[in-house]
């Protein structure tokens, strides 16, 4: 315990030291302010255009987006991996195609889902739930994998119903799997729609990078990618602290 | 055999569904398989098409062999210093997920229009998860592996090249197979964005001509592409991971 802290410590220090070796390079214009600006410069205007309310609108569609497309691919990739799980000869064709799904690079078919769905928060958000569901059905197969099989016979002895073994049982035992997969399916839920937003969109935070850099609006455009990086590193931090305190459990 | 009849039977059934997709929204909105296979023998058959094919395959393999040396080389550095690699794995973990997307207007200011913009995004992209699995392949390592190297007493790099990669090849393939495809990505979203050439930009104006035909092929020709190049590393792995169990 004192180690992990010690690390996180050290670790806090490293990205402080980094920051600041940034905003000194800046200070002094070895990176000239039409690159970069400064660190502190990009916080001070983050927090004017969060009080100016200028990006509101942008900022709650995306999070709206990112929140749907997490609930959609979670459910969705859930059940599919139930459905998955329980038909064995289904799995086995599904398998090869699952192992080389990332490898497809699923942004290409953002501009089909354009002209499916239209511009707009339809399209982003299948992107998003295309790029997030796979990692859902893959953890839900690991999670009903490993569970022990003496849990299953317990539950048997004790003539449990089959709903009664699921929600006693089953989901307990799987929960850290299936959490990684919701973890997973945050990270791509956020990559899927700010990425959309960037290439082909109206509305978000990531048309308003795509738009402040085509106008050469520095300073917004290096705010906006700060409260991206902040809400990402914040999001993740709260995840895995989660993750830690299932996994531990499950260590007991 | 009957495994890879399962695996047809669903791909036949992809196909069908979009051919009945395709009959439901029309024309305007969706290419049929037909009518996408067409016209990706008709782009294989134009010279300008393979000029963009080339420009995007060059800034494909410059960033895929930096991806892999770097990536390989931070993964062994972090795996063999413990503390190192503890203090790092969080921070890579978030860089991971960060939509990097985001960042591309600070490459574009750093590396100007051009290909090493390209690169350099695809390089973003692929070298941290094969920095990642290589770094958790050392930590998971049979330790007898460094001991022994120490009382032959080898020298750091040639421990690295005679024991370690070997030892954790099949971890570093599983690694490079993840980061082949996002580098892939990596260049076709910069060539998007920001660029005049490649496969990347040939979508976006296809996108803007409003040709979904051109697009629907392209994605096919990329699908094709990485699938080929996944199993490929798919076989490759497993192979090695037999010749471990050995």
């Amino acid at each position: 315990m004192i180690a992990v802290r010690s690390e996180a410590v050290l670790r806090f220090g490293i990205v402080a030291l980094l920051v600041a070796a940034v905003e000194m390079l800046c200070r002094l214009h070895i990176i000239p302010v039409d690159v970069m600006i400064a660190p502190s410069q990009m916080a001070a205007e983050l927090i004017k255009i969060l009080v100016s309310g200028e990006y509101s609108a942008d900022i709650i569609s995306s999070i709206a987006n990112v929140l749907i497309s997490t609930a959609l691919s979670v459910t969705l990739g859930f059940v599919a991996g139930l459905i998955i799980y329980s038909a064995p000869s289904l799995r086995a064709a599904l398998e090869p195609l699952l192992a080389s799904y990332y490898a497809v690079p699923t942004f290409i078919f953002y501009p089909v889902f354009i002209s499916l769905f239209g511009v707009g928060s339809g399209a982003i958000v299948a992107i998003a739930v295309l790029l997030a569901i796979v990692s859902m059905i893959t953890a839900t197969l690991n999670g009903l994998d490993r569970i022990p099989r003496v849990l299953r016979k317990t539950g048997r002895i004790y003539r449990m119903s089959r709903i009664k073994m699921a929600v006693m049982i089953e989901l307990p035992s799987a929960a850290p799997s299936l959490f990684t997969g919701v973890k997973l399916s945050v990270a791509y839920s956020f990559i899927g729609v700010i990425a959309s937003e960037f290439i082909l969109s109206g509305s978000g935070i990531g048309y308003a990078i795509a738009y402040a850099y085509n106008n050469f609006e520095n300073r917004h455009m290096y705010a906006l990618m700060l409260l991206i990086i902040l809400l990402v590193t914040g999001v993740n931090a709260l995840l895995n602290g989660i993750d830690r305190r299932l996994q531990s459990q499950r260590h007991r | 055999m009957h495994k890879f009849g399962g695996t047809a039977l669903v791909i036949l059934a992809c196909v069908a569904i979009w051919q009945s997709l395709y009959v439901y929204v029309g024309d305007s909105a969706l290419a049929s398989p037909l009518q996408t296979v067409e016209k990706l023998s008709e782009l294989l058959r134009n010279d300008d098409f393979w000029i963009h094919v080339s420009e995007t395959g060059r800034a494909f393999v410059w960033a895929f062999a930096i991806a892999v040396l770097g990536g390989v080389s931070l993964g062994m550095a972090l795996g063999l210093g413990r503390l190192a690699g503890n203090v790092a794995e969080p921070i890579l973990v978030t860089l991971y997920s960060i939509p990097k997307v985001v960042l591309y207007p600070l490459i574009l200011l750093c590396f100007g229009l051009g290909i090493s913009a390209k690169v350099a995004f695809g390089v973003m992209h692929g070298l941290i998860p094969i920095a990642l699995f290589s770094m958790n392949a050392i930590r998971q390592m049979k330790p007898v592996y460094r001991r022994t190297s120490q009382v032959l007493r080898l020298t750091s790099l040639q421990t690295a090249l005679t024991v370690i990669v070997p030892a954790i090849l099949p971890e570093i393939t599983s690694g490079v197979r993840l980061g082949l495809s996002l580098t892939l990505l990596g260049v076709l979203i910069g060539e998007m964005f920001a660029s005049q050439r490649g496969l990347g930009f040939l979508l976006t104006s296809a996108i803007n001509l409003g040709q979904i035909d051109t697009i629907m092929a392209i994605a096919l020709l990329l699908t094709v592409f990485a699938i080929a190049c996944n199993t490929l590393m798919m076989m490759f792995e497993r192979h090695l991971t037999h010749r471990q169990s050995r």
